[in-house]
């Protein structure tokens, strides 16, 4: 830039920018995401300065990065947002909804902006009607015009003096209004194959008078593809962007200030007036006499200097070191990548594993001869135990990271349906393994749409049953035991009882009147039950529901309903807080063991003669107070080769998943315990009937049974 | 060597304008606000403050105003960092007591040329 920079160019050389890129793009995230909350609980009629504020905060933090960091896309638009948000937060405009949808709107641009930044492979987003948009708000008209026009009429009226307020351009006092005046701005254009093509911005500002005017650097002379133009105008840099972009590709046009950048200020406060000439100061200024400006230094000033400078530098030096410290104004939160997270869950997985061996080789040891020893071992188990806690808590983070999508959703959907809905989220602090969190993300969204799509009323059907207008979607989330429970409640029309009932039979289901409201509600989870016809007649509950419930018993949760028909419906999602640890039931098959997730075990008891019948073939049922259920022998299911006389009597494990209920024949029950899952798909292949692996205290490997592929397996 | 006290609410922009002073040899304090620099302002001193305008809780005039109160600062160069030049932004500095001002966004140049016109 400047012919000033040239020296201490040479030191600043060489920083690449790019390092920062990283940190830029997380902070512009955050931002963007908080912009988006506040926007949506923003009180249009009643906005609190404070809140306005804060949104302006987020759009100008982005901006300024943007901006700093050459990704002229993202600052483009967060400047007009800007623009907008200031007129807000100075009351110079009331904010509208209208306002609200184009700024989140303009916020969806742009985090697909910085994805495409990222590498996210997407196209260009276009935000030309993005910014003409915001642009027409900021005059303060509703509705922009039809998109077609707007297109082409922006570049015919050069938006100069519109910038500078609503008023009319012609009006004399709007000019006088403008406060920065002309600026002074470097053109960069291309590169360029043809560089003539640059004349036609020359020939622009030509045509436009007001535009202000134009003249090549470099003799005019283009180097290396590029031209430089000096460009004197009071146009705001889009809407010189938005003209140029008729002639030549956005990307190949660069503004900049000209000039040095900075300024210092004047030894005498001066009117606006008498303030540096806005082409001379080029960004930048000292005031002159102020504390510590370059130059002449004012007589107040001068006095102050001598005493209070050489005090300074010795504290300074003195408080170097703790500076370091000092200099970490995040030090309570530290960015980790998952990678590194969960190799450490691993080894203390390992750890465990290892502690589980020790504690078991110890067993057999005389307790007086080993005392320290044993002492030292019972420590470690502790000490493991609270590692382990620890380690996974760095995985938990908090509800809130996926309630957080829910108010623009229900906002959005709500807007469609025209219903009116309000969204309460309680214990969003809650806190649950991140993979968990990453894979309730899905159903929770079929569920709130659900609530709000088919449970939610319409306003005038509301009030005619004497509810309030706004329906209410309630989001819960809560710690009980070592689960995590998820509440969807809404107040709508709720579940009719006979109606399902009903619809059950048609489907040919086994139902019966006297059966529980929680076992007539479930049916709405039964596959097959979720056509489309059946939409309108269930309240739609139906819509996919079946895939709900098994992704949540995939994670090993369930899910319970409960509604009150015209109150509304709940739909309570149980969780385990995590999926690395699991409370496992270990049997053994002549000389396998496996493990059985000790929620789905339901009751156990050895074999009498007579038990277990044989039907049609092959199956096999067992009579359990009067309740038949399929028998499924393990030691089928996996080929266990069982040498001559191991003969034992068997003993049968009742378990539940899905809905149904089998016995499985094991040999023995071996305790019961925690145990460390390991994915099998990632260490060795998918296999049928298996969720998982683990270690066992002596070092085998045990394999962790998928119980609802057992159910399934059996109802064939 | 010199201590300069960098104030932005921005990590990113912190963290380069942070690696680019100390790349040019120079002490940094690092501030996520106006209220965070002005207690790690306290019972010290710094050759040079520089702050962003735009912060939650306390702006950068917000700031300058407050530690021209401090006798450690009354003779402190203290840059602002601005993405608006207007006059009125100006006029608002002075009236606070800065020494100057510095439009965003700069190159990491231009901010060491700077701050080298105030320090040496």
């Amino acid at each position: 830039m400047g012919d000033l920079s040239q020296e201490s160019m040479n030191a600043a050389a060489g920083i690449d920018l790019s390092q920062f890129y990283q940190v830029f793009f997380e902070e512009a995230g955050e931002n963007l995401e908080t912009m988006e909350q506040k926007l949506l609980t923003l009180d249009i009629e009643n906005a609190d300065d404070e809140e306005l504020n804060a949104i302006f905060r987020c759009a100008h933090s982005v901006k300024g990065g943007a901006a700093t960091f050459g990704f002229s896309d993202v600052a483009e638009l967060t400047h007009q947002m800007e623009t907008l948000l200031d007129k807000l937060r100075r009351h110079e405009l009331a904010p509208t909804a209208a306002m609200v949808d184009v700024l989140l709107a303009s916020g969806d641009a742009l985090k697909a902006q910085l994805g495409r930044h990222q590498g996210s492979g997407q196209p260009a987003v276009d935000t030309h009607e993005l910014l003409q948009s915001i642009r027409l708000l900021v005059e303060g008209k509703e509705r922009p015009p039809a998109p077609a026009a707007a297109a082409r009429a922006a570049p015919v009226q050069p938006a100069a003096p519109a910038h500078a307020g609503a008023a009319p351009p012609a009006a004399p006092a709007a000019v006088a209004a403008v406060p920065a005046g002309t600026r002074e701005l470097e053109l960069t254009v291309g590169p360029l194959v043809d560089l003539s093509a640059a004349d036609n911005l020359v020939d622009l500002f030509k045509e436009i008078p007001d535009l202000g005017t134009i003249e090549p650097l470099d003799g005019g002379r283009g180097a290396e593809g590029l031209r430089r133009f000096k460009v004197v105008t009071a146009s705001p840099d889009n809407d010189l962007l938005d003209l140029f972009s008729f002639h030549i590709a956005r990307e190949h046009v660069r503004l900049a200030p000209l000039g040095p950048g900075y300024g210092f200020h004047d030894t005498e406060p001066s009117p606006l007036a008498q303030a540096p000439g806005p082409a001379s100061d080029g960004g930048f200024g000292f005031f002159d006499g102020a504390p510590g400006a370059p130059g002449h230094a004012a007589p107040n000033a001068a006095t102050a200097t001598p005493v209070a400078a050489p005090a300074a530098s010795t504290p300074a030096r003195s408080a170097a070191v703790k500076v370091e410290k000092a200099a970490a104004p995040e030090s309570s939160t530290l960015r980790v990548s998952v990678e590194k997270v969960d190799q450490l869950i691993n080894l203390v997985g390992e750890l465990v594993i290892t502690q589980a061996m020790l504690a078991q080789n110890s067993k057999g040891l005389d307790a007086g001869m080993n005392q320290q020893m044993l002492s030292g071992l019972a420590d470690l188990d502790r000490n493991t135990r609270d590692l382990q806690e620890a380690v996974m808590s760095i995985r938990m983070i908090p509800m809130s990271l996926v309630f957080n999508r829910f108010p623009r959703m229900l906002r959005d959907l709500a807007g469609k349906l025209g219903k009116k809905v309000e969204l309460v989220q309680v214990g969003e602090a809650t806190e649950l393994d991140k993979g968990l969190v990453e894979k309730i993300t899905d159903p929770l969204t079929h569920l709130v749409r659900n609530s709000c799509d088919h449970g939610i009323e319409l306003p005038a059907e509301r009030l005619a049953k004497g509810k309030p207008e706004h329906g209410t979607v309630t989001l819960k989330a809560s710690h009980q035991g070592g689960s995590i429970v998820i509440e969807v409640r809404d107040d709508g029309k709720g579940l009719n009882r006979n109606k399902l009932l009903n619809k059950a039979r048609e489907r040919g289901l086994d139902v019966s009147d006297s059966m529980g409201d929680t076992d007539v509600f479930g049916l709405i989870f039964a596959p097959g039950f979720s056509t489309a016809d059946e939409v309108t007649d269930v309240s739609g509950r139906g819509v996919g529901m079946d895939v709900v419930k098994k992704n949540i018993t995939a994670l090993g949760g369930t899910v319970e309903i409960d509604s009150a028909e015209g109150y509304g419906m709940t739909v309570r999602v149980r969780l385990p807080l995590t999926l690395a640890i699991m409370d496992g039931m270990s049997v053994g098959v002549a000389d396998e063991c496996y493990i059985l997730p000790l929620s789905s075990v339901v009751e156990s008891f050895q074999v009498q003669p007579g038990m277990v019948k044989t039907i049609g073939g092959n199956g096999r049922v067992v009579e359990v107070r009067d309740e038949y259920m399929p028998v499924i022998e393990l030691e089928q299911v996996f080929n266990v080769p069982r040498g001559l006389g191991q003969d034992v009597s068997p003993i049968l494990v009742v378990v539940e998943a899905e809905g149904g209920r089998v016995a499985m024949m094991v040999d023995e029950l071996l305790g019961q315990q925690q145990v460390v899952v390991k994915n099998l798909e990632s260490n060795y292949r998918r296999v049928d009937d298996v969720s998982g692996a683990t270690i066992m205290g002596d070092g085998r490997v045990a394999l962790i049974l998928d119980v609802g592929a057992l159910v399934r397996r059996s109802r064939h | 060597m010199h201590t300069i006290l960098a104030v932005d609410d921005s990590a990113s922009m912190r963290q380069m304008v942070s690696f680019t002073l100390k790349n040019a040899g120079f002490n940094v304090v690092e501030a996520v606000d106006g209220q965070d620099a002005l207690e790690k302002a306290n019972g010290r001193t710094f050759s040079l403050v520089l702050t962003d305008q735009n912060m939650p809780r306390l702006d950068g005039i917000g700031l300058t105003k407050k530690l021209r109160e401090n006798p450690n600062f009354k003779a402190t160069p203290i840059l602002i960092l601005t993405t608006e030049s207007s006059d009125q932004m100006k006029q608002a500095g002075r009236a606070a007591g800065a020494t100057g001002w510095l439009v965003k966004p700069f190159d990491p140049a231009k901010l060491v040329e700077v701050i080298g016109k105030v320090i040496r």
